[in-house]
């Protein structure tokens, strides 16, 4: 059986504290700039309160990993170096990057620190999956969000190190790493700057029928009945109008969370080593929801008992949830 | 005077699913007409769409060949299933032509053969460009989002060591890739059912905002910019940062006068100007933009400033 550890989101020191208190195996986190893909107004950590978070973390057992996961355009790659000698001067237990200058660069002076190749890399076969583990000693790899467990059991066969999964909250459409559409709407980069559809760039519009438009950076992205509850504008989960469909439909993806706790003892057993929970930008209150429920299911799981995941389906009530495309390629 | 005749034009991969007359017709007239030095073939996108034109190839390569252009294949975009594995290892196997790889699975597979590098690969900076070049890189396609600062740093790096740059100088911007079908999806199917309904729309499928106004453009698993990128104006200043080819995607419009305009520009044979009037009537309905390299929008037009 696989080791099955729960990486939980910090994208705040108290976050931190009450993901490591609530059970996490790991928790992951980043700086306060473009070095990580959740790099969103007040969040994310000083290299001070890193410190005092590895300290935190150390003494309960757990793991910090470290999200240096965005792609430096050239002419800035030193504050990813930079943030790296951080990391590794404070203690950090692994690094996650996707981009192969950051890798190379992590290996050669940083060759006693972990890597895991991020899911912002976006290996989704063996052989890329081979490729980061042959050339910069990847020791995890974070699986993109569009394989079936079967796939998964064939990669797990046929690489050389451990695999992550996503097993819940928000659910990205778009291939990480490979995804420019904040870029085209509002000018900042997911993959430069680590932003995706910004806050600083939403208008909530009333319209003269009474129905709510939620715009970024001016383009609606969606448009609410008065009775409907307007959502945030992700572009890859808007409403818009095709050929084939001018009333308006999800071109892409309903509004909806990703939620496999019901697929977690096939995860385990196809063998996942660990499970991420996302949601650096979430509330404390949040984190420790989820990390307890998760943390309770995992150990049931682990010790042979049926696990109780009511709670776990409680945490997203009222909202929509999916398996993706973990549980049938009719997904795709 | 010419701006740099040095200076490659490229014709990248059809990124639609275009049938195989279409494609036939679409390269006899490159071959024959298209003032481009080289030319991408090969399926980037959807593996579904391969065997509607995979037997055409070696046709299409000795002909583009024959008309003195140098031809590359490009490899997927997306390798996940055994035969998208499968079919970027045929490519890695091949000594000619050369290969662009979209995906570190066509990196794993090539080694240290020679190849080049695609626009889905994340070339962002030096350091990466520098560790794909000591792994058998010669030419890198910088990603169609990067601003000018960058594509300078980056460009200048690549050159010192001795590898090609190429930028995409005109039509739509790849803007994101997914397992999914959008395609598919618009239609009621699923990408394993999906009846090819994108060959329905050769420049891909629009998608309009709840108050009319176009977006994005859809075409299988890929997202595209709604507006065609439009680099005429920037080319000197391009090729002035150590830009070595310019790329041309292959768009629902007449690309021979597309490359015309880009070809005369480079010559020095029309002002940019009126050159980019004339790529604007070529490109239709589409907006042109170039938002991404002046580091802002990338559906914007920022207009060029004056000449000193």
């Amino acid at each position: 059986m696989s080791l099955a550890e729960l990486i939980c989101p910090a994208g705040t020191p108290a976050a931190l504290r009450t993901a490591v208190d609530a059970g996490a195996d790991a928790v992951y986190c980043g700086f306060q700039d473009a070095t990580n893909a959740r790099n969103f107004p007040g969040l994310n950590f000083t290299p001070d309160e890193l410190a005092e978070a590895v300290t935190y973390a150390h003494a309960r057992g757990t793991k910090v990993l470290l999200a240096l996961n965005t792609y430096p355009p050239a002419g800035k790659v030193d504050l990813w170096r930079h943030a790296a000698d951080t990391g590794a001067r404070l203690g950090v237990d692994a690094f996650i990057v996707a981009d192969m200058g950051v890798a190379d660069y992590i290996a050669r002076m940083y060759p006693g620190v972990r890597l895991h190749l991020s899911v912002q890399a976006a290996a989704s076969s063996p052989e890329a999956i081979r490729y980061y583990c042959e050339n910069f000693g990847v020791k995890r790899v974070v699986l993109p969000r569009i394989l079936t467990i079967p796939e998964i059991r064939q990669i797990r066969r046929e690489i050389p190190c451990e695999i992550e999964t996503f097993i819940f909250g928000n659910h990205g459409l778009m291939v990480e790493g490979r995804c420019s559409l904040t870029n085209y709407l509002t000018g900042q980069s997911t993959n430069m700057d680590g932003v995706c559809s910004p806050a600083s760039d939403v208008e909530y519009v009333r319209d003269a029928d009474g129905s709510m438009s939620s715009q970024l950076a001016g383009f609606t992205i969606d448009r609410f009945g008065p009775e409907e509850k307007a959502g945030y504008p992700t572009i890859c989960k808007g409403r818009y109008a095709a050929p084939h469909r001018p009333e308006g439909y999800y071109a892409f993806e309903e509004p909806i969370s990703l939620n496999l706790s019901r697929l977690l003892p096939e995860l385990i057993e196809a063998g996942v080593h660990a499970f991420k929970i996302e949601g650096r930008q979430r509330s404390k209150s949040y984190v420790r929801g989820v990390v307890r429920a998760f943390r309770a299911a995992v150990d049931d799981i682990k010790a042979g008992r049926e696990a109780n995941i009511a709670d776990l389906i409680a945490l997203t009530e009222g909202q929509k949830q999916t398996q993706g495309a973990f549980e049938t390629k009719k997904w795709r | 005077m010419a701006v740099n005749t040095m200076t490659k034009l490229t014709l990248g991969p059809i990124a639609y699913h275009w049938s195989a007359d279409a494609r036939r017709d679409f390269y006899a007239r490159i071959a024959d007409e298209a003032p481009v030095d080289e030319v991408y073939l090969g399926e980037v996108i959807c593996s579904k769409r391969a065997p509607f034109h995979q037997a055409d190839l070696p046709a299409t390569i000795e002909r583009l060949e024959r008309a003195g252009k140098r031809v590359i294949l490009s490899t997927l975009a997306e390798v996940m299933l055994k035969r998208e594995r499968k079919a970027t290892e045929d490519i890695a196997e091949m000594v000619s032509p050369e290969m662009e790889v979209n995906n570190a699975a066509g990196l794993y597979a090539r080694g240290k053969r020679p190849h080049r590098i695609g626009p889905f690969m994340n070339a962002y900076n030096d350091a990466t460009i520098a560790w794909m070049a000591g792994q058998g890189a010669t030419h890198v396609c910088l990603p169609a989002e990067m601003p000018a600062p960058a594509i300078a740093a980056a460009a200048q790096a690549a050159v010192a060591l001795g590898l090609g740059v190429e930028v995409q100088v005109y039509g739509r911007a790849s803007l994101a890739v997914s397992a999914r079908c959008y395609h598919a999806r618009a239609h009621g199917h699923t990408k394993d059912n999906c009846q090819f309904v994108c060959e329905e729309d050769p420049d891909g499928m629009p998608l309009r905002t709840r108050d009319d106004r176009p977006i994005l453009r859809v075409n299988g698993i890929q997202t595209l910019s709604e507006s065609y990128v439009d680099l005429l104006p920037e080319v000197a200043r391009l090729i002035a940062d150590g830009v070595t080819h310019l790329r041309l995607m292959p768009q629902a419009v007449d690309m021979v006068a597309v490359a015309q305009v880009f070809r005369d520009v480079l010559d020095g044979r029309v002002p940019t100007g009126e050159a980019d009037a004339r790529l604007a009537t070529l490109s239709g309905d589409a907006g042109l933009s170039n938002g991404f390299y002046h580091g802002t929008a990338g559906y914007r037009r920022i207009a060029a400033a004056a000449p000193a």
